[in-house]
């Protein structure tokens, strides 16, 4: 299992864990980030930003610090 | 009276489809957090009268920043009659996690399906029948952009509030993983989703945000923007609006007024000195052209290509571009819209700072904003006062303002205890906008910037005709001359101006006008009017979204600001330091 930060851009993956705390992860989950969903990796915005990513088409940024709590399994 | 609630995910179109019901023209954008207060309207069938209430998006009644918490209060406090849910069709998963939160209250709810057609587009087929018969509610397709699927809205609403036809679905209380459970169920029950290849459009929303490409095109796309705001700007003034001024209107409002007032006090207020702009000061001369041949081609042109940008969709890529850099300033990369739409107008940039998630980061957005920030009104009068000298001097002043953006924010971010939280938010797809949505936005605004400026520029006007011959003008000048003069630079009949920088920036600055300064000393001036103090309308939005508390901590802030920052510029044009 590697972090959203450690995904290669462009690549598939499935989100395997969340890590922290309810607040967080229910505020992933509302936006359909969660365990068992799969997405893309678009890219990582310039400069150390957030990570863009995809879910069923539909695109988020979400910052580092989240992503690095964000485990997923390449496919 | 019955009360309706559009409750729905963030930019699913609820705005949209409040402007439908009612006739009530709200703002809609391409982005979540367009809506960020409610609104109220009307809606009258036959003889049934109702309040419809538009209110902000949410993915969940569990809200995350301000925005979100008025949808929940909204919810929870106004004891709806009925709940409109808009959902977005094309992304069903995820805004079904609502859905399935309302109708657990077990409120009367319709469920619109919009953006019927953009889920055409991309091959996603959903059985409305079946969705009905899961959900137990009634269900319609739509394309609020068009009004496809209003009228049979209409319909329903008027059954369900005349207390026909009620239907409360009869889905049990879930946990949430349970609601993602059954939510996966019906999915598979009811949407088919053909493979579509990706558009141009969509190839083009990926290069928006990578790093090497995001970067040129966000470069293009500001290059661009400028050039054709001012373009339409220039174009209108130039061809339009001065030459009706000059040749037409000021001419025939002149000789009314000569010839049916006699000279005197009433006679100087309504047209001054004649109708040269730029001394009269007068309400129908000065007042009128700094209004409709000034500013208002620029609010104009401003307006239709900041809904443009809104409509399509660019203004999260570029929050999304800028993130690690605001980072730096104590905000994240969302705070790149109120700063944005801060360039408009300062009013609605404030409110639009309840899309922040913290206090401390809305304090840091609301300062720099209402400092470095200057609105369309000022920036059309400074273009206007120094364009004519050379584009080095209004680069001058938004580069001054740009060094001031990031030295407040860095020392903000440092003195501030506490973490800027970490973006997280919804990049909405490109969408050609719909012209007709757009023409009318930008109407809206040009409305509300002539409702807001008509009164409070003759106020203006009038208020320094009667200081001017009561004399307290001249006592203000003697006590602050030694500031303007040792400090800024400035001769003492600026203090006028900066004076009624409180009231109207675009007034203040083109009453620098008559005072043959030196480009330099205009730089100098219109940097301290832009940082010194709020205008009255931004300065009322300040005290309600930060407290009174906060709001003088700004103000003694902006004024220090603009003392230190009017000197040193005063010093380096002049070669003194
Ligand atoms: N293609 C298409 N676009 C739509 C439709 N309905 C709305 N839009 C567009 O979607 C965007 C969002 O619409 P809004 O009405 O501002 O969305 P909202 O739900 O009020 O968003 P928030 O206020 O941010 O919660 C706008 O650019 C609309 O023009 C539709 O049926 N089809
Ligand atoms: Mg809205």
């Amino acid at each position: 299992m590697i972090t959203l930060v450690e995904l290669k851009n462009g690549k598939n993956a499935t989100i395997k864990k969340i890590e922290g705390g309810p607040g967080l992860k229910n505020r992933l989950e509302v936006m359909n980030l969660r365990e068992g969903k799969r997405i893309r990796k678009t890219c990582s915005a310039p400069l150390h930003g957030p990570v863009v990513l995809e879910i069923d088409g539909f695109k988020m940024a979400i910052g580092r610090g989240m992503a690095k709590k964000v485990w997923v399994e390449e496919i | 009276m019955k009360k309706i609630l559009l409750m729905g995910n963030p930019n699913v179109g609820k705005s949209v489809v409040f402007s439908r019901l009612t006739g009530v023209n709200v703002i809609q954008s391409n982005y979540p957090g367009t809506t960020v207060g409610f609104t109220k309207g009307h809606l009258k069938i036959g003889k049934n009268e109702m309040d419809i209430i538009d209110v902000p998006g949410t993915y969940s009644l569990s809200p995350s920043c301000k925005a979100e918490e008025v949808a929940r209060d909204m919810f929870f406090d106004e004891k709806p009659d009925l709940i409109i849910n808009v959902l977005d069709v094309t992304n069903l998963e995820r805004n079904l996690y609502l859905t399935l939160q309302i109708l657990e209250k077990n409120i009367p709810t319709v469920i619109l399906l919009n953006m019927w057609d953009a889920a055409k587009r991309k091959g996603i087929h959903v059985n409305l029948e079946k969705l009905q018969e899961i959900i137990g509610l009634k269900v319609i397709p739509a394309v609020a952009v068009t009004g496809e699927g209003i009228k049979d809205l209409v319909n329903i609403i008027d059954e369900i509030t005349l207390n026909k036809n009620i239907k409360l679905s009869k889905i049990p209380k879930m946990d949430d993983s349970e609601k993602w459970a059954f939510i996966g169920e019906i999915l598979s029950e009811v949407q088919k989703i053909e493979h579509r290849h990706p558009s141009l459009l969509e190839k083009l929303e990926d290069a928006s945000v990578k790093p090497f490409s995001g970067i040129i095109i966000a470069i293009i796309v500001l290059f661009i923007t400028m050039q054709v705001i001012i373009g339409i700007g220039e174009f209108l003034i130039n061809y339009i609006l001065d030459p009706l001024y000059y040749q037409y209107y000021g001419p025939f409002i002149t000789s009314l007024v000569q010839n049916s007032i006699p000279t005197g006090f009433i006679h100087d207020i309504l047209i001054g000195s004649g109708y040269e702009y730029e001394t009269s000061f007068g309400l129908l001369t000065t007042g009128i052209y700094v209004i409709f041949a000034v500013v208002l081609p620029y609010i104009l042109s401003f307006y239709f290509i900041l809904g443009f940008l809104e409509d399509f969709g660019y203004l999260p890529r570029l929050a999304v571009l800028l993130d690690s850099i605001m980072h730096k300033l104590g905000l994240h990369g969302y705070a790149t819209i109120p700063i944005i739409l801060g360039f408009g107008c300062n009013v609605p940039a404030m409110l639009s700072t309840r899309i922040l998630e913290g206090k401390r980061e809305k304090f840091i957005a609301t300062t720099l904003i209402a400092i470095s920030i200057p609105c369309m009104a000022q920036t059309a009068v400074i273009i206007g006062l120094l364009g004519k000298y050379g584009i080095q001097y209004i680069i001058l002043i938004y580069g001054t303002l740009l060094i001031l953006f990031i030295v407040l924010g860095s020392i903000l971010n440092f003195l501030l205890k506490g973490e800027s939280p970490e973006i997280f938010f919804e990049i909405p797809p490109y969408r050609i906008p719909h012209m007709e949505t757009l023409l009318k936005k930008t109407w809206m605004r040009v409305k509300g910037f002539l409702l807001e400026a008509l009164p409070f520029v003759f106020l203006g006007i009038l208020a320094i005709n009667i200081l001017y011959l009561i004399g307290v003008m001249g006592a203000l000048s003697n006590l602050l001359s030694p500031i303007m003069s040792q400090m800024l630079g400035l001769p003492d009949q600026a203090i006028d101006a900066l004076i009624m920088g409180f009231l109207r920036k675009d007034l203040a600055t083109a009453m620098l006008a008559p005072l043959n300064l030196s480009p330099n000393q205009l730089v100098v001036a219109c940097t301290v009017l832009a940082t010194s103090f709020p205008c009255i309308a931004t300065f009322v939005v300040l005290i309600k979204e930060i407290g009174v508390k906060d709001m003088l901590k700004t103000v003694v802030l902006m004024l220090s600001v603009a003392l230190i920052t009017g000197t040193i510029l005063n010093l380096i044009l002049n070669g003194l330091l």
